[in-house]
Parts: structure tokens; sequence; C-alpha cells
């Protein structure tokens, strides 16, 4: 179910454990990490996951806070947000 | 497994975070014309009861949508059956009260505008209608949040010169009544030709006669988007680029909002109705329709060239928008009012922007003579005269037009008026001194045009 899917987008100052760090917290909170992707943008760290939080017994607000609150202990720019909005936005 | 792209997450975080993408307001239209009765408090009585039983979770799902896709909503606001016909049904007429009412429902559901303190007297008045006219000055002071709208004219009716003539009294009497906030009175006024039913914006929005019992419409907007886009073509890029440019981003723009509209109409339980896709500026830097001209080459608002640079902007913005969306509606296009553009308040501050570009320009925006700030001691009969020409501009041209003027008490130009949030501050602008005091007392219906012989 695509309603199910989020997208979480990391940006900020590369340093060691920010991939640990957001995935220990998407275990704890029940949510299925199908796929991770990285790069350097403009001196930027930024990473891409897709999860999916079908399986999760959290609601989505109890997991964008909690990786909200993963951001601000990294120093990291977290959002969190349904992928629907970016299939709906690029996609005809 | 499913798919993404980086890019288009960037572009979309980009978007929302730099550009001020952001849906501007998710309205809740509400029929009131089951709320009719003989007595005027339990008519009050009926409305303030179906308007906070359909709008009791209007603020909460929009906020927990804010939060699911992480795009700001503005405002939450209620447009509702026009009151003339429902305080119509009255033995005795307070339409004051009623006005009162709403402000109180509007406040128990946390919106900060409701719309619909209306009549629809294009081609003549009811006695609810001349009444619900005469009281709007005070309905708008004793009241924060009611927003009122007179549709004047229309295509097939004409023009209505009575109260055409009547309006630039009651515009100027809403503004002299809220003297001490630069006459915000006459912020939350706006006189229409060809009114459309189903608009999501303020000051505009009330729940039209053909529509259903309640609905969900949605306005969104992204200037700052389009700008955005715009200054980064080249500077030789032809106006078939451009415009296709703004196809894409509208596209974009009004997908994003079909989205968040339908999952707020199914959370409320009630149909989606449409989406209006206009280009709102706020007074926030760079989210600015001004802006949009400036990059696309003139030197700012008010150049030659702006009329041609709006229209082509409106013609794109609904071309783009048209695809994403099975209902688009509303006023969609392109807006211009002054005091909420911080790039049109330096236009006109610095006199490049005249009030005579502007009339020009609303030939071809989406809407009309917009939140214009004149000065205090207009006559009467001159502020109708604008009206009148507005009217005839949408009358002839089958589109709708508003003006949304503020003759701001005790004010000139050279002055400013100041009003904050999204209604923003605008430099007091010259108006043209010659009397339109006889034509305008003429009264009477200017009828209906031909349209054949269209030259």
């Amino acid at each position: 179910m695509s309603e199910n899917k989020i997208i979480v987008t990391i940006s900020g100052k590369d340093r060691v454990g920010i991939v640990a760090e957001v995935s220990s917290v998407l275990a704890k909170y029940g949510v299925n990490i199908e796929d991770i992707r990285q790069t350097i943008m403009q001196g930027c760290f930024m990473m891409f996951l897709l999860g999916d939080i079908g399986g999760s017994k959290f609601s989505f607000k109890e997991i964008k806070d909690a990786l909200s609150q993963t951001g601000e202990k990294l120093g990291m720019e977290i959002w969190t947000q349904r992928k629907e909005i970016f299939d709906k936005m690029h996609t005809i | 497994m499913s798919f993404f792209n980086e890019k288009s997450i960037i572009e979309t975080i980009n978007m929302i975070k730099v550009h001020n993408l952001d849906i501007r307001t998710v309205t809740l239209a509400l029929s009131l014309r089951d709320c009719c009765g003989e007595n005027v408090k339990e008519v009050g009585d009926k409305i303030y009861n179906k308007i906070t039983k359909y709008a009791k979770n209007l603020y909460s799902y929009a906020s927990e949508i804010e939060e699911e896709y992480s795009i700001p909503i503005i405002n939450k606001r209620i447009a509702v059956t026009p009151i003339s016909l429902v305080g119509e049904s009255c033995k005795e007429y307070d339409y004051v009260y009623l006005a009162k009412v709403l402000d109180e429902a509007a406040k128990e559901v946390n919106v900060n505008f409701i719309g619909g303190f209306s009549a629809l007297v294009e081609k003549g008045c009811t006695r609810g209608d001349n009444a619900l006219i005469e009281s709007i000055p005070e309905a708008l002071s004793q009241t924060q949040r009611v927003c009122s709208s007179i549709n004047l004219a229309s295509t097939k009716a004409g023009i209505n010169m009575d109260t055409v003539k009547k309006m630039g009294s009651i515009i100027k009497q809403s503004a002299n009544l809220t003297a001490d906030k630069d006459g915000i009175g006459a912020a939350k006024l706006v006189c229409f030709c060809n009114v459309p039913g189903d608009n999501p914006f303020m000051a505009g929005a009330f729940h039209g006669y053909g529509e259903n019992e309640c609905a969900l419409n949605i306005g969104v907007s992204g200037p700052g988007v389009v700008r955005a886009a715009v200054e980064n073509l080249p500077k030789n890029a032809d106006f078939g680029e451009l415009a296709n440019k703004i196809k894409q981003i509208a596209f974009k723009i009004t997908s994003t909002g079909e989205l968040v509209g339908r999952r707020m109409a199914e959370k409320m339980n009630i149909p989606f109705g449409i989406i209006d896709l206009s280009l709102a500026p706020t007074p926030a830097k760079g989210d600015s329709v001004a802006g949009i001209f400036q990059a696309m080459g003139l030197e700012h608002a008010g150049a030659h060239g702006t009329t041609a640079a709006l229209a082509m902007l409106n013609d794109a913005v609904k071309k783009g928008g048209i695809m994403a969306s099975s209902y688009v509606g509303g006023l969609s296009g392109a807006f211009i009012p002054v005091s909420e553009d911080a790039g049109m308040i330096e236009a006109a501050k610095s006199g490049v922007l005249t009030f005579d570009k502007l009339e020009a320009m609303t030939c071809v925006c989406s809407v009309g003579l917009d939140m214009i700030a004149i000065p205090g001691d207009t006559p009467d009969s001159t502020i109708s005269g604008m009206i009148a020409d507005e009217m005839a501009i949408g009358m002839i041209n089958k589109k709708t037009t508003a003006v949304r003027i503020i003759p701001v008490p005790n004010k000139g130009v050279g002055d400013y008026a100041v009003y904050g949030g999204l209604l923003g501050e605008a430099p007091i602008m010259k108006v043209n001194n010659l009397s339109s005091d006889i034509f305008i007392n003429r009264g009477g219906r200017i009828p209906a045009p031909i349209h054949s012989l269209n030259n």
C-alpha cells in the first residue's frame, strides 16, 4: 500500500553514526527500511530513506516526532513525509 | 518495493522550504439554506450549531495533513450561503446579529475568516439584499472574522448601477467605522462581477446556490516557486519556453493541492469540491507576483509589458493546473493585490505602478483591483466610478473581476496603511480627482452586452 510509504530526508554536516542512529529509531518504531541512498550535495550530506510504516503500531505523528528529535540530537535536519506527495507532484 | 527519485524529493522540499510553496487555504463550503426561520434568534442558533458541527474538526484535520506531507496549510476557513437569503426569511431583519453569530462560530472552530456575508444583486435587490448591504459597515466593524462580498454585475445581467452607487458609500462607511485600524473593514469587503460560487479565497468566498450541501474547496499558491523557476531559465529563453516552464510548475503545485484537498475531504467525510490554483502572493520576501514580472525581464511591475506578462502568466498557470486536477474552479489564475505583495508595494511606493496601470492589468488577471489603499477623503461617487469601471471590464470580457479598495480614514497620498499578517501594508495611491458624480447618480442598470460583433 503506497499510503504506508514514507520518505525520510536527512541533511546536514556528515559525521559518524547518522545511519546507525536513524535506523535504530526506525527499528524501535517498527518501520521497515526498503531503500536507502546517500549523496554529498554542495558539501552537505544528504540521505534519503524509503520506509514502510504498515507494520508499525505507532502513528505517523509519533514516528515523525521521534525522527525530528533524533535530528535535533544529531544536529541534522530531518524531514518525514508520506511518499504520496512526491508521487503526485512528479508524475502525470 | 516502490521507487523514489532523490532529485524529485529535493525539488519538493526546496519548493516548500525555500520558495514558500503552501496550501493557502482549506475552505469548508457549507449551505445554510436549511437555517431559515421567522425568528432571527432561532436562525442564529441554527447557523451556529450547523457551522460548529460541520467544521468541528476542520482545524485539527488540516494540522494532521500538514504534518503528514510537511506542507504548510496557512488558513482554515469557512464559506457559507449568502446570508442575505438566510436572513430574509426572518420577520424582522437583523443582519448585524447574524454577522456576530458567524463570527462566534468561526472563533469556536478556530478559523481565521468566514465568508458569505453576501448578496448576489447583479440585476436587482430584494428587501433582504438591501438590508444586508445597509448593515455591512456595522457588521464588519463589530466582528473580526466575517468577510462580505456583493456581486454587482454579470455578463448575462449587466451592471446594477443603483447598488454600485450605494457600494461607494458602504465601502467608505466600512473604512470609517474601523478608522483606528486604517479602515480594515473595507479590506474585508469585495464587490464582484461574474462571481464564482466555489471560490475558497477571502474576502470573496461564499457557498453558491448551485453547490452541494457542503464541500471542501482548496486554494493553492506558490508565486515564489514560479519566480524561482523563471529566474533559472536563461535570459534569452523565448516565450514558448517560458510558458512551458510555468505550466510545469503549475502542474506540480496543483497536484499537491489536489492530494491535500482529497485527503482533507476524505477525513471530513464530505465531497471534494474544487481546487483553486491561484498565484496568491504574500508579503514574504520572494513570494511575489511582481517578482515573477521581474524574473521575466521587466524592470518592475508597472513597466510597459506588464499586462502582457500577466496575461501569459495567468493563462499558463491555468493550462498547467487544469491537467493536474479533475475539478479546477474558483478564481484560478494570478492575483495582483497591492498590500499583500512585497514587490507590488515597492513598485507602488516608488510611483512606477499606478492605479490606472493596475486597472489595465485587471483585464487579464484572475480577479481585479485588490487591496489598494486610496485617500480617505475620496468621494463616494469616485469609489463607485472605480467599481463601475471594473464591473464593465468583467462584464464585457466575460470574466470575474472584483474591487477591494480601502479609503484609509484621515490619510492621504504619501501615507501608509498597515494591516499586518497576510493583509500586509500599502502606500496610499493617487486617484483621479475628476468628478464621476452625475454619471453615478443616474442609477438604473447598464444593460447586458451583445455577444456578437466582437471588436
